[in-house]
């Protein structure tokens, strides 16, 4: 069947099987290897696409659930010649090992920041009526659903406060 | 001056913009069939039929391989011989491939593989140690030991005695990137394989069996992985030489990506281990004699095995000089994955052994643990004592003849030569100066007074020693006396919640076990506009070893790293390459590179310093340009010099490393060039009635000689704290009582996340160069760090013992239900 899908800014039509899942669609049928599969399971993260804004596990959606939706991906954000800020920061503070799950940490940690601008609050938020303070521990919890197996999670971390600080995502 | 420096990793935009490409990310020719594997649903018995029908029926399938069509040898075993790629009459543990199907994609396949239905009968299976132990079903014909004094006798006259047993779980690579394989059929009947593979030589060999040609037929790139952690130095085997095998009888470009919940079931795992120990002791907490016997859980193939073994044994006596030690290894067979190597190689769980013994002690005699492992410690080396008592490499004056090789035993083409797997024979020819049990010779002699009395329990004397000096160290900076001061105070106040410190030391021993493995290949290629493009035997998994070489010889060029590009691990250019592990990489690969530089430069100083007529020794690389006398030209206008005069601007390196031999039936030797230290104070909370628990912080100081990047080292440093703490925590593998794993998914199996870590994580390099000759004098980072991760077992069970007078003997993973047992043993 066909879905439209707006994926980087650029409309692209996915003829696919209705059973394949957004991950599989970008990776297999649209050509966009950024984003990682580690388990399939929605259980790793490393699959975080942005969809209308939000993070979500893209292994863990149907593609043809998504006609018209806008997709941010790792390739969208920016370009080696024009990092986005996340990733910039990502390379300042050499925030991977393998890389394998750092599409995925950028993905997320974009619109992690956007959830916390708009005062979403988690876990370890005190307060629940937003305008939490981005501590380690927000960082930390808000950020559980994206494993590192090479636990370079110090760097993500300090990544991630790198370009919250600078206000800019 | 390129190295020494916290330069950023080498593909670090291609990482964050999605750009670089794993194995499963490769563009693949049209028509690429995707395989999975049928699975044994059965933990031993035999196989009676496999009805596959449905299986060719499926939508999508293309074709069923089953052993029979397999063109040449059915075997994926870096060592024995015992690892069929397809089971054939006998299945050996619930997971083990059957068959496999062609499919026109991934999911086709999978879905194909679950229609086969196989008849087994099935026998008993021996699923645990007991279970093995009681059958006596073994590797090798009976316990390796090794022995070093007289730990009898000297039990028997200790002061205090205690005994007991630790059980240490086994650990899930967990590498984010899954094993994947992609083969691509060439002229000829090549084969070009692209592997998640820290061996490319291993699967060239193998993919060369499989399809009986020549190596030279077949060629493996490497390009990264995503992550390894030994997972892929023996299990990426299977799936390569299935994608040949099926390229071969497809004609067609063959790829498989085990699914996440496959992978965790076909391939092994940390071995899990039983040590049992004996302990005798005077009033301070001296050993005076000790005794461990090792169980080893193998799985049903013996794969890396028996070096793993022998590893557990050497870490045995960790940091502590034992005078009367012996220790006995059992490596038992069973019914379940073939475990494999695991980032550290079998020295974490032998080093846990010895580390349980310290705080048993202490817990025995009412002291501070810290003062028991301080009173057992090896006795520092002298400060920046140089050169290394290895002496450099090349120029010594006496190295120790390296032992020749004995030509293979058997049919050549069964003795897998590079795998660690291959230690069936002695290194050492029997019937040398060693028979007499004396300790071998050092290299050159030169050893410190009074360090001659000091060797481990395999006989290696101990050289370069600095835990007295790092641990006092790190015991100030951690404030380890007044924390602890504080959190007795804190538990004297606190019921439901306790604290725990601990400050444990590491001394790991760096080269591979199996001495011939020890050398590793370069071929640097200079091109006339003057980029330069590295070629070594290693393999990036994300330890930085792209960097690291990037640098040595942006350095030795006096060029930028812009300039220089490493491409992808090729057999084709770098050949006979040993697997990337235990912790070699740079040791081994930087040294072959720097030897490549260095004779380009040669032939480039030569040549200038004839034009300009300077001594050739007088001609300078620095800042990008090559300066001959007082002539300065561009580093490319050099080479464009040279291009012109003719010289080859293409070298190959080689690099093994000196002064090493090793009997590993004998337990005599010196296996090690050299050890890297380290030594971490973790501090834990448990809550004592439901377990659960959580780091507060972690201090580390970490020996990496004078690093060779920091901000690589301090990486690897943290992230392997991480991971040997998620070992000894959370990572719990389960089997049920038919031998499947139920723990196969990150959903029950659970590796540490961002929250899991210490909230104050202080990490410092201890900055010493390394007194033996390595690249820069560095040390290899990439294993000793996971050990410093027994500090938080230790904090765990001090958290359990202030519960009450009894020792808690927490052993590993520490759930949080072994933690509540230890607590109520604590009070018993
Ligand atoms: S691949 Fe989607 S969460 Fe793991
Ligand atoms: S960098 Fe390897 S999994 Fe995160």
């Amino acid at each position: 069947m066909d879905t439209t899908l707006k994926i980087n800014g650029e409309e692209r039509v996915l003829q696919a099987d209705p059973r394949t899942s957004l991950l599989d669609a970008l990776r297999h049928h649209l050509g966009l290897t950024g984003s990682k599969k580690g388990c399939d399971h929605g259980q790793c993260g490393a699959c975080t696409v942005i969809v209308n804004g939000r993070r979500i596990n893209s292994c863990l959606t149907l593609a043809c659930m998504h006609d018209g939706d806008e997709i941010t991906t790792v390739e969208g954000l920016g370009t080696p010649e024009a990092l986005s800020p996340m990733q910039q920061a990502f390379v300042t503070h050499d925030g991977y090992q393998c890389g394998y799950c750092t599409p995925g940490q950028i993905c997320s940690a974009t619109a992690m920041l956007e959830e916390v601008a708009q005062g979403w609050p988690s876990h370890a938020s005190a307060d629940l009526s937003g305008g939490m303070e981005l501590t380690d521990a927000e960082i930390s919890e808000r950020m559980s659903g994206n494993l590192c197996r090479c636990a370079a999670y110090p760097n993500i971390v300090d990544a991630i406060r790198d370009a919250a600080g600078k206000g800019e995502r | 001056m390129s190295t020494a420096r916290a330069l950023p990793h080498e593909a670090a935009l291609l990482h964050v913009t999605g750009a670089a490409r794993y194995v499963d990310d490769i563009p693949v020719p049209a028509g690429c069939l995707h395989l999975a594997f049928g699975l044994s649903p059965v933990a031993h018995g035999t196989i009676e039929a496999l009805d596959l029908a449905a299986v060719r029926a499926a939508p999508g399938a293309v074709m069923v391989i089953t052993p029979e069509m397999l063109p040449h040898e059915n075997d994926v075993s870096p060592s024995a011989h015992d690892e069929p790629l397809l089971a054939e009459h006998m299945v050996h543990y619930v997971g083990q491939p059957l068959f496999a199907v062609l499919a026109e994609s991934h999911g086709a396949a999978r879905r194909a593989a679950r229609l086969g239905r196989s008849e087994i009968t099935e026998r008993p299976a021996l699923l645990d140690l007991d279970a093995a132990i009681a059958a006596d079903a073994r590797f090798e014909e009976g316990p390796r030991v090794y022995t070093k004094g007289d730990a009898a006798a000297a039990l028997a006259g200790a002061p205090h005695r205690v005994s007991g047993v630790m059980e240490i779980g086994g650990q899930e690579h967990f590498y984010l990137e899954g094993q994947a394989a992609l083969a691509l059929p060439l002229d000829n009947g090549d084969m070009l394989i692209h592997s998640s593979s820290q061996h490319p030589t291993e699967i060239q060999h193998k993919v060369a069996e499989a399809l009986g040609m020549p190596m030279h037929a077949v060629r493996v790139e490497v390009r990264r992985m995503g992550g390894g952690f030994g997972g892929k130095e023996s299990q990426g085997n299977a799936l390569a030489v299935a994608c040949a095998v099926a390229a071969r009888l497809s004609g067609r470009a063959c790829k498989m990506r085990y699914d996440r919940d496959d992978d965790m079931i076909i391939t092994g795992k940390r071995h899990d281990m039983r040590i049992g120990y004996d302990v005798g002791f005077d009033a301070l907490g001296r050993i005076e004699g000790l005794s461990f016997v090792h169980h080893l859980r193998c799985g049903w193939a013996q794969d890396l095995s028996l070096p793993v073994a022998d590893r557990a044994m050497l870490h045995a006596d960790n940091a502590y000089h034992l005078e009367h030690v012996r220790i006995e290894s059992h490596r038992m067979r069973t019914n379940t994955q073939s475990a494999t190597a695991f980032r550290g190689f079998g020295g974490p769980q032998g080093m846990l052994g010895i580390e349980r013994v310290m705080d048993e002690i202490a817990h025995a005699l009412g002291r501070d643990p810290l003062d028991v492992r301080r009173a057992n410690f090896y006795a520092d080396a002298p400060v920046n004592r140089m050169p290394a008592p290895q002496a450099e490499p090349e120029a010594s004056a006496a190295p120790p003849p390296p032992p020749p090789s004995s030509p293979p035993h058997g049919h050549a083409a069964e003795r897998d030569l590079a795998s660690r797997g291959a230690a069936g024979a002695p290194e050492v020819e029997p019937g040398d100066d060693r028979e007499d049990g004396g300790r071998p010779e050092d290299s050159d002699g030169a050893r410190r007074e009074g360090a001659g009395t000091q060797t481990t329990p395999y006989h290696m004397p101990v050289t370069d020693f600095m835990l007295n000096r790092l641990c006092a160290d790190l015991a100030e900076r951690a404030d380890y006396h007044g924390r602890r001061a504080r959190i007795a105070r804190w538990n004297a106040d606190n019921p439901l919640l306790r604290r725990g410190i601990a400050l444990t030391p590491v001394k790991f021993g760096i080269s591979f076990t199996l001495t011939h493995l020890n050398q590793a290949g370069a071929l640097v290629h200079v091109y006339q506009d003057g980029s330069v493009q590295l070629n070594h035997g290693g393999t990036e998994m994300g330890q930085g070893l792209f960097t690291k070489v990037a640098q040595i010889a942006a350095e030795r060029f006096g060029i930028g790293m812009e300039a220089i590009r490493v491409t992808a691990t090729d057999t084709a250019k770098v050949p006979n390459t040993s697997a990337t592990a235990a912790s070699s990489g740079t040791d081994l690969n930087g040294m072959a590179v720097l030897a490549a530089c260095e004779t380009l430069c040669g032939r480039i100083a030569a040549l200038l310093a004839q034009l300009h007529g300077c001594p050739a020794d007088d001609v300078r690389f620095a800042g990008g340009e090559v300066i001959a006398g007082n002539v300065r030209h561009s580093f490319a206008e050099a080479v464009q010099i040279a291009y012109q005069a003719r010289v080859s601007l293409s070298a190959t390196g080689f690099y093994s490393t000196p002064g090493i031999a090793w009997d590993r039936i004998a337990g005599k030797g010196r296996p090690f060039y050299y050890f890297a230290y380290g030594a971490a104070v973790s501090e834990v909370v448990i809550d004592t009635l439901t377990g659960e628990n959580r780091i507060l912080r972690c201090d580390i100081v970490h020996d990496a000689g004078a690093s060779l990047n920091p901000a690589l080292d301090i990486g690897q440093i943290e992230g392997g704290y991480v991971q040997g703490a998620g070992w000894l925590t959370t990572e719990e593998l389960v089997w049920d009582d038919k031998g499947r794993l139920t723990t196969h998914a990150p959903s029950t199996y659970k590796i540490p996340a961002c929250s899991d870590r210490p909230p104050i994580f202080n990490v410092t390099l201890w900055d010493e160069p390394n007194p033996a000759a390595t690249i820069r004098r560095s040390k290899a980072v990439g294993e000793p760090p996971l050990m410093l991760g027994i500090s938080v077992l230790m904090a765990l069970s001090d958290a359990a013992a202030s519960c009450g007078p009894h020792y808690p003997a927490l052993d590993a993973p520490a759930t949080p239900e072994r933690i509540r047992a230890a607590v109520m043993r604590a009070r018993g």
